[in-house]
């Protein structure tokens, strides 16, 4: 049980850093802003699991406020990306 | 076996593949060459990614309060992941920015030219 949660665990931090990496790399600043979003879900699954680990429901909240304004940053990068190539 | 300890198991389960389906989504970002396939290898295992991890939570907390959380996450997850990845991909598309040789078939690019004409 604790062995399947600590892998769980260990697999999001993984693909934390995975995504990190990317950010770092990451050639336009459209990639950055996709792999920021990938981080805010994985740090959604990573608050989940410490509450099954944990057994303490009471962060449950915070993940309703990540899912819902974790898109804000990436539609914003977008929007400004967008804005400055449109020739008007 | 008690149906709780059964229960938390497949809690647990649901969760590690959900977790495992997060980090093949990473492996991608790190992998594909362009944006287009990033974004392919972004979206679609996070959302069911997180929905396999909060299934697992689901499933161990069993209380109706912490349900009623997770469906609102889930509703939000998936309204808000197919906007982000539009407005992505379209800025993506018109600042050129990707590289067009790798699209096997590029059906905005005539519809995009005659607009700027």
């Amino acid at each position: 049980m604790s062995i399947i949660l600590g892998l769980a665990m260990g697999l999001l931090l993984g693909a934390a850093g995975l995504a990190l990496t990317r950010v770092a790399l990451g050639p336009t600043n459209l990639d950055r802003a996709l792999c920021l979003d990938v981080i805010i879900v994985i740090i959604t699954g990573i608050l989940a699991t410490q509450i099954v680990r944990t057994e303490d429901a009471s962060s449950l909240p915070i993940l309703v406020v990540f899912s819902l304004t974790g898109f804000v940053g990436s539609v914003s990068v977008a929007r400004f990306m967008g804005r400055k190539e449109d020739p008007e | 076996m008690s149906w709780t300890a059964l229960l938390d198991i497949a809690g647990a389960l649901s969760l590690l593949l959900g977790a495992l389906l997060a980090f093949i989504g990473a492996v991608g970002l790190v992998r594909l060459p362009d944006l287009f396939a990033r974004m392919h290898s972004a979206t679609k295992p996070q959302t069911l990614g997180l929905l396999l991890i909060l299934l697992g939570l689901a499933l161990t907390v069993r209380t109706w309060g912490a349900v009623a959380t997770l469906l609102i996450v889930i509703g939000a997850q998936g309204l808000t992941a197919p906007v982000a990845a539009h407005m992505l991909g379209r800025a993506g598309y018109r600042s050129g920015t990707t590289e067009d040789d790798l699209l096997h078939i590029d059906e905005l690019g005539e519809a995009y030219r005659r607009m700027q004409r």
